[in-house]
């Protein structure tokens, strides 16, 4: 952090207008997920007002800003935990207004959790096969009566589960309980049981939380790692600027509820209102003491 | 050896659990060849196997599924009622015993597996303790509305009645009249003897075998989700109030045919048997035997249901027991006891390490 502080401060401030490049780079572009005009207000206050965001297919997306911005809030109305008040959400070109957290799962977004949420009393393996819920399509009769179906689609299942833990490295801890894993493990497990679903685009709140620098940098390889195994997008939400500049090729800025900030990263880092949102407004030289 | 080595610790405890019921069958039947079974004991064999059903398909509910029931003896009583008025009105259409229990069983396994997806659609809506307060409270409606049904059979067929103020001589029942449900009275007339200890074995191997294979399927995977945590389970896509009306009504289901087998070992038995203490009593056997664990309940089960039998003379005393058994279970999984008790059955049982080690 104070690194990335010290790059913000050496580099001469240009104001650029705020929202003149994502709609450029937006227009006519092919979109895994895109909103318009997205709001919600819990009782009278608006926690989020005319959120306009597009992400393009195998697109690493950033949204950053200080706390209680409205990022994880942003998450929950995508996965429709919250329903939106105003504004339409577009999932490859299709609007979720009808869909449930379920449905919109099965259309094609998963998310991880800022505060870990794993199925923790199971099996690593059975957390994945849970994420795979949707894909192994036997039935309840199936699974009590062990017809054929049982054994064919749960080998299918075990094998799957086991090349996706493999791709983090975790398949040696599929038998080990997932409450009982180190922190960072836990954190790769949710991304795993996430990209069990089989999405289009990833939703990952605060993937780096609590993780040190050398787990981060693994964490960032990973992500594009992820990205072109699956040919999938990913926005994340992220406090760790080294990860944020490091990986994002597109970031947009939310502060108290409304999008402050759209463009690369290094137009980003240059924005006056960005670092006015994080390090507030510069002292008038005269009176600094 | 070997072959226990490699197996998951889930397969262990299901393997553990069945060879838990067939030993116990197995020694229950040397015991009654040699004589060694007193006559108290031999009453009691039937009683026993459908608390253990009632006690494993309420572990789906608590454990598995993570929702404290509390009306499960609710269930109970409508797979008793159903299940005896099928047993007694098809007695002419099928006269071959066997037959009749196993379908007596599915009617009550059925009516009760219906009533549990009746009552899991309001009540799952719920979270928390407000589950166990409405399933309470369904319990009770279930037991009060068996009061107030009056079934007769007569050679024109079955007759129903609610709510008769004149007893179920209203029901004007014609020749070859013969009283089922009689009110406050419950079930009346059921043919003595019908069932014996085996086929509550084969009931306990059935329910077993249909709770074990869901719980380690598709849909027991997502059931243990939605307890473990909703919001994540939610957000892989899996439905909450699909999954959870599934192992409610299955649940509900086997505590309907544990009913009816129940109610077979007596000659009446009444609605109010199945209070909300018959609840509290499953309730026991499950917390008792660690909630997650189907052999853990079966165990509870037998001692609980054999304990105050043999110990007749204290039988005023017997919800006392309950009552100190319940203290000393919430107050052992604070300390140390349990885990001594834990530690001390492990011991008994080979692990991997052990076997390194030696």
């Amino acid at each position: 952090m104070s690194d990335d502080r010290g790059a913000k401060q050496k580099t001469e401030m240009v104001p650029l207008p705020s929202d003149s490049i994502i709609p450029e780079r937006d227009l006519g572009k092919m979109t895994v997920l895109e909103t318009r005009h997205l709001g919600i207000d819990f009782g009278g206050l608006t926690a989020l007002e005319d959120f306009n965001l597009a992400v393009g297919p195998t697109e690493i997306s950033g949204l950053i800003g200080p706390n209680g911005a409205g990022k994880t809030t942003v998450f929950n109305l995508l996965t429709k935990v919250y329903q939106p008040s105003r504004g339409a959400i577009l999932l490859n070109s299709r609007d979720t207004c009808a869909l449930n957290t379920v449905q919109v799962c099965k259309a094609g977004i998963a998310r991880t959790f800022q505060n870990i949420r794993l199925f923790s009393d199971l099996s690593v393996e059975d957390n994945v096969k849970i994420g795979l819920h949707n894909q192994i399509p036997y039935g309840i009769w199936t699974g009590i009566f062990r017809l054929p179906g049982y054994w064919k689609y749960e080998r299918q299942a075990h094998e799957r589960a086991m090349e996706l833990l493999s791709i983090f490295g975790m398949a040696n801890m599929a038998n080990s309980q997932a409450g009982s894993l180190p922190y960072g493990a836990q954190r790769r497990l949710e991304i795993v049981r996430a990209l069990a679903t089989g999405p289009s685009i990833l939703l990952l709140d605060e993937p780096a939380a609590g993780m040190n620098p050398s787990e981060t940098t693994e964490l960032m390889e990973n992500i594009v790692k992820v990205r072109d195994t699956f040919r999938i997008a990913v926005l994340l939400i992220e406090h760790d600027m080294n990860l944020v500049m490091g990986i994002c090729e597109g970031l947009c800025v939310l502060n108290f509820g409304k999008i402050i900030a759209k463009g690369t990263p290094s137009h980003i880092q240059n924005n006056p209102k960005v670092i006015e949102a994080y390090l507030g407004k510069q002292k008038e030289e005269g009176l600094a003491c | 050896m070997n072959l226990l080595k490699n197996l998951s610790s889930t397969a262990k405890s299901n393997f553990f659990t069945y060879a838990l019921i067939v030993g116990g069958y197995i020694v229950i039947q040397i015991l009654s060849l040699t004589g060694g079974l007193t006559y108290s004991l031999q009453g009691l064999l039937i009683p026993v196997c459908a608390w253990i059903i009632m006690a494993i398909s309420l572990t789906l509910t608590v454990g598995i599924m993570g929702d404290l029931s509390l009306g499960h003896a609710g269930f109970m009583s409508v797979g008793a009622f159903s299940g005896i008025i099928a047993l007694i009105s098809l007695e002419a259409v099928i006269p071959l015993v066997g037959l009749r229990v196993i379908i007596a069983m599915l009617t009550g396994a059925l009516c009760a597996g219906f009533v549990g997806v009746l009552v899991g659609i309001p009540v799952l809506r719920l979270r928390g303790d407000y589950i166990a307060i409405v399933t309470l409270a369904f319990g009770e409606i279930i037991k009060n509305i068996f009061t107030c049904i009056y079934v007769g059979m007569d050679n024109a067929g079955l007759h129903f009645g609610f709510l008769l103020s004149s007893g179920i001589s209203e029901l004007n029942l014609g020749e070859g009249a013969r009283a089922i449900v009689d009110g406050p009275q419950g079930l009346l007339n059921i043919p003595n003897k019908i069932v014996t200890f085996s086929m509550g074995f084969i009931l306990i191997l059935a329910a077993l075998f249909i709770i074990l294979n869901l719980v380690n399927s598709r849909a027991g995977r997502a059931i243990m989700a939605l307890r473990d945590n909703r919001i994540a389970a939610e957000s892989v896509g899996i439905p909450v109030t699909k999954y959870k009306l599934i192992a409610f009504a299955v649940s509900a289901a086997l505590a309907g045919a544990a009913g009816t087998l129940f109610a077979m070992n007596f000659s009446t038995v009444v609605a109010s048997q199945f209070n909300y203490l018959a609840s509290i009593q499953v309730l026991v056997f499950v917390v008792l035997g660690g909630l997650k664990n189907f052999w853990g309940a079966i165990i509870a089960a037998v001692l609980l249901t054999v304990l105050p039998e043999s110990l007749r003379f204290l039988d005023e005393y017997r919800l006392l027991i309950y009552g100190i058994l319940l203290v000393l279970v919430m107050h052992g999984t604070y300390s140390n006891i349990i885990h001594k008790l834990l530690n001390f059955f492990r011991s008994l049982f080979p692990t991997p390490d052990k076997l390194e080690k030696q």
